[in-house]
């Protein structure tokens, strides 16, 4: 009775594994054209997992294996998000990693066990199992990167990001020790409250608080620590790329609201000012940087710089407008970096890789529906309503001007507003220039259904947030325990 | 100053060394060498606090066994030192100065740090098995990290084969199955041919000689 209560919480978690491993045989024994048996098989799998997700969901936080895992509605919310972004991620890339001879068992077998990392973090409430969920994440994303062996410019993209990753890891753990050392105690509710009594040595605590901020900006690839993010979004292929830049960011959300929110909240003065600097660094040196890109995935990483940054803007306004929006900021970024590097791989064609500015030229005289969806995605990423962007950037800033800091709220607005310049760059390639080559563009129609889906998602979530919005908010208010 | 207190900054002197010349060894297997020592250094302190069974561990598995693999791989390497050092002095100052600010900041934040009396070891009485009490703790309280590491050597081993298998299209190997199916009429060619005489077979060898 008392093991099945530890597992229900985790059930997901569970069969996730299980089904990793059978697919891990399954795709050896089964023999099968283009891996669609696998294919299906791991849809299938997402799908099983948001069923016990949903079916296991209690009302409260549960906790469970000795306080190491936490069931809240945070965590159900962001691990439904997760499995819809990683079979977002699969359905865009079967044709373009087909093509390329990439499409296979590993590589899905890899992405889910990248997804348990994710939902490992996201369920995460001791140290140590942040720490585990976080390396299970990073290692199998190493792989995935390095998948394509054969070219010179994704294994050097994988070993930038792994040398880099296990420095961050480093820093990470250098922090945590620092921490457990003052406190006494992994678990996050522990050394909040050992914390709080005041009996913790504070000058150890901020000591290890440097470094623990300093490896959750190297993970989240905010400045100054952001080195690894344009040459790993360049060099690895397209796929791989959209996988990085989408469903971790959810989890690396939950992975800082986990550790500084509900672990160091008596720290709030010394965390919210490290934040402040980061995030007008990143929001800085991302707009600035991707507008003199002529790489599309290389413009996209600097601009996810800029979005991470204006994510934790969310984190230092504090309370539950501020997570919430932060939270609603990462969804909303989460659908358009999908539907962006989905719309490259759409355009790309065996041997042709459609990720330079050029290769945009004249869209609108090629596909003018394509053209179309990828405008709504732009404008969503500038923050131009009435698409969703907008409205993530606008509640952002609401938060920020509520908790008092104006000045921060004006210097986002300007650094977005010179961000907005390159992202209605491509809008004008789009729709003004001449294109470069006539090649009829063929698009799978499960690819295509999806990008349409995408492109009005981002529109119809723009007209009408206030769903998605609430859910945020209340899945951060109930999960911390906020007034 | 008891014999423990000295053994400890015997055994601390010697990792920081080692530690050191780690990353300062010219040669690549020197360094490896000194990792070992910093490994064995550290099992030292480790016996001190009576973890007898992590000691043994880490000198098992990690000098045992993966530092001689690591040593392998090192002597395999051909690696061009020159080139690596190529660009030290450029970039030395640069680096310095980073290291130095980064010093400069901990002994600020620590230089006001008094250390605390702190907690000694606790000490156990000499049935207590620590081995024991590790693999309770593994097996209960920490059982799930302990899943998600076992977890993390799958995605290990999954990746190192999808990273370094390649299918070699002229590599040889049996199917067991069509060598049992065979038939005589697949393998044996029954050919039609004059006797040969034995004197016309000793004029070829004749001939040959």
């Amino acid at each position: 009775m008392d093991l099945m209560t530890n597992l229900m919480p985790a059930a997901a978690e569970i069969f996730l594994l299980v089904m990793v491993c059978v697919i891990l045989i399954a795709d050896l024994m089964i023999r099968q054209s283009g891996r669609l048996v696998t294919y299906m098989l791991v849809q299938l799998t997402l799908l099983g997992c948001s069923v016990i997700t949903v079916g296991t969901h209690e009302n409260g936080v549960v906790h469970a294996f000795n306080n190491m895992f936490v069931d809240d509605l945070m965590s159900d919310v962001l691990k439904l998000l997760t499995y819809l972004a990683v079979s977002m991620m699969l359905v865009y890339s079967r044709q373009y990693l087909t093509v390329r001879g990439l499409f296979s068992g590993e590589y899905m077998v890899l992405a889910l066990f990248a997804m348990l990392g994710m939902m490992v973090m996201i369920s995460a409430n001791h140290f140590l199992t942040l720490y585990l969920g976080l390396e299970l994440l990073s290692l199998s994303l190493y792989a995935m990167v390095a998948l394509q062996r054969d070219s010179a410019v994704a294994t050097e993209a994988a070993m930038k990001y792994f040398i880099l990753g296990a420095l961050a890891s480093g820093l990470l753990l250098y922090g945590m020790s620092m921490l457990y050392g003052a406190t006494g105690s992994l678990e996050l509710g522990a050394v909040a409250s050992a914390i709080q009594s005041g009996e913790a040595d504070k000058n150890l605590l901020v000591f290890g608080l440097v470094f623990v901020v300093s490896g959750l900006a190297f993970k989240l690839g905010v400045v100054p620590f952001h080195m690894w993010v344009p040459d790993v979004y360049h060099g690895a292929p397209t796929a791989m790329t959209m996988l990085i830049g989408s469903a971790p960011k959810l989890a690396a959300f939950a992975f800082v609201v986990r550790i500084l929110v509900e672990g160091l909240q008596p720290l709030v003065q010394h965390w919210s000012g490290m934040l402040v600097i980061l995030a007008i660094a990143s929001m800085g040196l991302g707009n600035i940087t991707a507008i003199a890109q002529t790489n599309l995935k290389r413009m996209l990483a600097y601009s996810t710089i800029a979005h991470m940054g204006f994510m934790l803007l969310g984190l230092i306004s504090g309370g539950v407008e501020g997570y919430g929006t932060s939270m609603f900021y990462a969804v909303v970024y989460v659908l358009m970096s999908l539907g962006a590097f989905g719309m490259i791989m759409l355009l790309s064609r065996e041997g042709f890789e459609a990720d330079t500015l050029d290769d945009f030229k004249g869209l609108n005289q090629r596909s003018p529906w394509l053209a179309f969806l990828m405008l709504l995605l732009m404008f969503s990423m500038a923050g131009v309503p009435p698409t969703v962007g907008f409205y993530a950037k606008f509640s952002v800033l609401n938060a920020v001007v509520g908790a008092g800091h104006i000045w921060l709220a004006v210097v986002a607005v300007l650094f977005s507003l010179i961000g907005a310049f390159y992202y209605l760059r491509i809008v004008k390639l789009m729709y003004f220039d001449a294109p470069e080559s006539h090649t009829p563009i063929k698009v799978d129609s499960d690819a295509a259904l999806l990008m349409s889906v995408n492109g009005f998602a981002v529109l119809l979530l723009g007209l009408l947030p206030n769903q998605l919005m609430s859910v945020c908010a209340v899945a951060v208010q109930q999960s911390l325990l906020l007034p | 100053m008891n014999f423990e207190t000295i053994m400890f900054y015997a055994f601390s002197a010697m990792i920081v060394f080692a530690g050191l010349r780690v990353i300062t060894a010219r040669n690549p297997v020197h360094a490896v060498l000194f990792l070992v020592l910093t490994f064995i250094s550290c099992a030292g302190i480790w016996i001190l606090l009576e973890a007898e069974f992590l000691a043994i561990t880490l000198v098992l598995v990690y000098v045992g066994a993966v530092m001689v693999l690591f040593l392998f791989v090192v002597m395999m390497l051909d690696i061009n030192l020159a080139q690596l050092r190529k660009d030290f002095w450029r970039w030395l100052p640069f680096g310095a100065a980073l290291a130095v600010l980064m010093a400069y900041e901990m002994i600020w934040v620590l230089g006001s740090y008094e250390t605390p009396g702190g907690n000694a070891a606790i000490k156990h009485a000499a049935d207590y098995s620590n081995t024991k009490e590790l693999g309770r703790l593994i097996y209960t309280d920490y059982v799930y990290p302990f899943e998600i590491a076992a977890v993390i050597l799958l995605v290990a081993m999954v990746a190192a084969i999808a990273l370094t298998l390649r299918r070699r299209k002229d590599a040889k190997s049996q199917v067991i199955s069509e060598q049992v199916a065979t038939k005589k009429a697949d393998r044996l060619r029954i050919v039609k041919m004059q006797s040969e005489h034995k004197d016309s077979a000793a004029n070829q060898l004749g001939e040959q000689k």
